[in-house]
């Protein structure tokens, strides 16, 4: 089996270790081998949360820089600073909605224009895939969602070895009961907005 | 039921580094474990913490790391298994316990989990815990992988009861934190009623016995080096004349890095798991079959050293290089593709190029640095001190928790950091070498865990020092564990003690003490300034609940405010205090309902009250 890596970068509270979580437990379910690595030190107090899935054969559970497959960032100026770990290959999927660096908030940095954010980054890499996840979330049901309609997109650009049906089997059975049911449609729409 | 607790031996489960951990220990029958909270080994003593509220497992959070290395081996000596867990940095704390615990040894099986953290992810140094074996003679197992971790913990426990030492167990931030699927072995009963019976010319180490104890652990240690030769833990994959020595995550890099390069025919790998004693004869062996060798490890070069001292001592002229300018540095972490580039480099084959897309064009983009939460109480502390000593020349030494963050701008509080429990110490150091005035920031649970003698010290060497003990009711930075001071019955929990850190300090002879509640602005400048002029020890005590720890809890919080018509735009909310529930909405500051948790601290301090809570409807 052809290795593929994925990097998934969010703020803390994005729900971004569920994400991680679901993908993992889908590919144990597929038989798939999989290893996983987060840093997530402080991510309670505003920090980056990164992750990284290496899905395949390979030992490490880490990716250098330009060896990722895949990125999927919950935060656009969070992808855009994870340009280092993209290829020219490299697909990217990112949630275009904002949520500024409290150093932004307080005037001491300026946030990036988001069309340029995209310019940067598709000039670059294989393929980028944006779309409003919060907008698209809270279609859904569930605002916290933005995870899983990322997750969806991840799966409709099909470089992962993971079928949709699985992914949705692993948000039934591990995910919240009470938020299956907003997580499955927020899947499908993040799936349906990537096509 | 706790998922670790799963019965179903044979199926795999998705677990974290820190659970395959647990979960080792279990099926090897730990009965009793111990710790003091540190990233990145805090899951592992989580994770015990919920299992020994539904089985027999004894469980506790010790007051430091040098407790929980005495409560464990107490157990072990009494025939148990115990684990103990801890941080890198922990195992100084505890070093002293540890060395001459290596000459009593053990009657069950003990061991010690140090969670090493390169490249500093959560940490204040990057120390390679690996020459603590070396230091105290005891046998150190390192896992390459998650679900190594689980296997290699019931070897652990195996060796130790083995060779009647404690061992130790060496993890990086990349095994802690990494997750994978995990095969489930048995679960044993556990045995939780132990004995020791009484033989003081064994177990009292005065110098006559230590003495003869030291001949005991040197034995222990020819012992262990014979089971390191013969140990699967040390293993050799491949069969070419180019060798590659490496331990840890370093093993899968380099098989990935083999694979890459094309090079399986080419390279031999001699994996060491079992890294103290190191297996000098099949080091030898396998250095006298290469053409050259690299070693491939994170951190101090351990590994090579040691195969450069064997293969020395075998008369071997065999080039092993690891650490240096144009190969593998002593600093932060490895990756895989580093370790390809100085593999393909080492040996002559064709370097790969870095396809990383190219980034410099890039504006500078704004970080995104952790900041205290809305709503903290360390923040309104900080605060209220910088407003009682303006004017005054002063030192702030801090510590090792949340409040640590103080150091950032726009509070700027914190400027001597060396450890866990420094602040007061060091306090001391500059009140004497110094005429600022010198004011220490202490957390609640970094009191309990190291602070107490460095203000006995201030008490009894009469320093002129105030210490702000910032107390949150919980340790909040490692992820809200109790510590002596919490009211256990917030969680439900009965059968514990509670300690007062008010009752402490007064009971120590400090001269002036004073409580404060932090989000009364005004009066927590005043107390403070009276605190400040006073000449000698004196401790204020900061008490408000982790605005986290508080939400945990399902505490009611209070109404978030909103900035009124009358804001002048001073923005001394934003400049002075930089809580992250303001933002700025063109040129007029606003405030996220969401996130405010109604402190009322930037109401208290705005020069127009142009602050005010949101109105119902």
């Amino acid at each position: 089996m052809e290795t593929k890596r994925l990097i998934i970068v969010a703020v803390g509270g994005q729900g971004n270790l569920l994400a991680s979580k679901v993908l993992g437990e889908a590919a144990l379910a597929a038989g798939i081998p999989v290893r996983m690595s987060e840093i997530h030190g402080m991510a309670q107090r505003g920090g980056v949360v990164e992750s990284s899935l290496v899905f395949g054969e390979a030992q490490s559970p880490i990716i250098s820089d330009g060896e990722a497959d895949a990125v999927v960032g919950f935060e656009p100026l969070e992808t855009l600073r994870a340009l280092t770990k993209c290829n020219r290959d490299t697909a990217v999927i990112t949630n275009l909605a904002p949520l500024p660096p409290f150093t932004v908030a307080i005037g001491r940095g300026t946030y990036p224009d988001i069309g340029l954010i995209q310019e940067k980054i598709r000039s670059r890499v294989g393929r980028l895939i944006s779309l409003d996840a919060v907008t698209l979330a809270r279609s859904a049901g569930s605002v916290l969602a933005v995870n899983i309609v990322l997750l969806g997109a991840l799966i409709r650009a099909e470089i992962l070895p993971l079928t949709a049906e699985g992914v949705r089997d692993t948000i039934r059975h591990r995910t919240k009961a009470a938020f299956v049911e907003a997580n499955l449609k927020a899947f499908d729409l993040g799936f349906a907005q990537a096509a | 039921m706790h998922r670790l607790l799963t019965d179903r031996p044979g199926s795999q489960m998705l677990m974290l580094g820190n659970e395959a951990i647990v979960r080792g220990a279990l099926e090897a029958g730990v009965a009793v474990a111990t710790t003091y909270p540190g990233t990145p080994s805090s899951e592992v003593s989580l994770n015990c913490f919920q299992i020994a509220r539904e089985t027999d497992l004894y469980f506790q959070y010790s007051t430091n790391e040098k407790v929980a290395m005495e409560v464990a081996a107490a157990a072990a000596n009494a025939g148990l298994r115990s684990l103990c867990v801890m941080k890198h940095v922990g195992l100084n704390v505890a070093a002293d316990a540890l060395m001459t615990l290596a000459y009593v040894g053990v009657s069950g099986a003990m061991v010690i989990l140090t969670a090493d953290d390169p490249a500093m992810f959560s940490s204040q140094n990057e120390q390679d815990n690996r020459y603590y074996a070396k230091l105290s003679g005891l046998p150190m197992l390192e896992p390459s992988s998650v679900a190594e971790a689980r296997t290699m913990m019931v070897e652990a426990f195996a060796l130790s009861e083995r060779l009647g030492e404690p061992v130790l167990f060496r993890t990086t931030t990349r095994i802690n934190h990494s997750t994978a699927p995990v095969p489930l072995g048995e679960l044993p009963e556990r045995r939780t009623r132990g004995d020791f019976q009484r033989d003081p010319f064994r177990y009292v180490t005065v110098p006559a016995v230590s003495r003869r104890l030291h001949v005991r652990l040197l034995e222990n240690i020819a012992r262990a080096a014979e089971l390191s030769e013969a140990s699967s833990l040390n293993s050799v994959t491949g069969n070419g004349a180019w060798g590659v020595i490496c331990n840890g995550v370093s093993f899968g890099y380099v098989q990935d890095a083999v694979a890459d390069l094309g090079l399986a025919h080419r390279v031999r790998i001699l994996r060491i798991g079992f890294s103290h004693p190191l297996p000098e004869g099949r080091i030898v062996d396998f250095v006298a079959g290469c053409e050259k060798v690299l070693v491939v490890e994170e951190g101090e070069p351990y590994l090579e050293e040691g195969a450069r001292a064997a293969a020395q001592a075998a008369g071997l002229t065999v080039a092993i290089r690891g650490k240096g300018p144009d190969l593998f540095s002593r600093l932060y972490e490895l990756d895989p593709a580093l370790v390809r580039r100085r593999l393909a480099t080492y040996f002559g084959v064709p370097v790969p190029a870095s396809t990383t897309v190219d980034t410099s064009d890039l504006p500078e983009l704004p970080q995104r640095p952790p900041n205290l939460c809305a709503g903290c109480s360390h923040r309104a502390t900080f605060y209220a001190v910088k407003k009682a000593v303006e004017g005054m020349e002063t030192i702030f030494p801090t510590d090792i928790g949340c409040y640590t963050l103080g150091f950032l701008p726009p509070l700027s509080m914190g400027d001597f950091l060396i450890c866990m429990g420094s602040s007061i110490g060091t306090a001391c150091g500059f009140s004497k070498s110094t005429d600022k005035k010198v004011v220490a920031f202490i957390g609640d649970s970094t009191f309990f865990h190291s602070g107490i003698a460095g203000l006995v010290n201030a008490v009894f060497n009469n320093h002129d020092i105030t210490v702000v003990i910032l107390d949150n009711g919980t340790t909040a930075m490692t992820g809200h564990q109790p510590n002596p001071g919490v009211d256990m019955t917030a969680l439900n929990l009965d059968g514990y003690g509670r300690v007062s850190i008010e009752a402490v300090v007064r009971a120590l002879g400090v001269g002036h003490v004073s409580v404060i509640r932090p989000f009364k602005v005004q009066k927590s400048i005043e107390a403070i300034r009276e605190a400040v002029a006073y000449k000698g020890v004196s401790v204020v005590i900061s008490q408000e609940l982790c605005a986290l720890y508080a939400k945990s809890l399902k505490r009611k919080r209070g109404k978030p405010f909103q900035v009124s018509e009358r804001c002048r735009n001073h923005r001394d909310c934003i400049n002075q205090l930089g809580c992250p529930a303001f933002y700025l909405d063109g040129e007029r500051v606003r405030i996220d309902a969401d996130m405010c948790v109604g402190c009322a601290v930037c109401a208290q301090i705005c020069p127009e009250h142009a602050i005010v809570p949101v109105r119902e409807g």
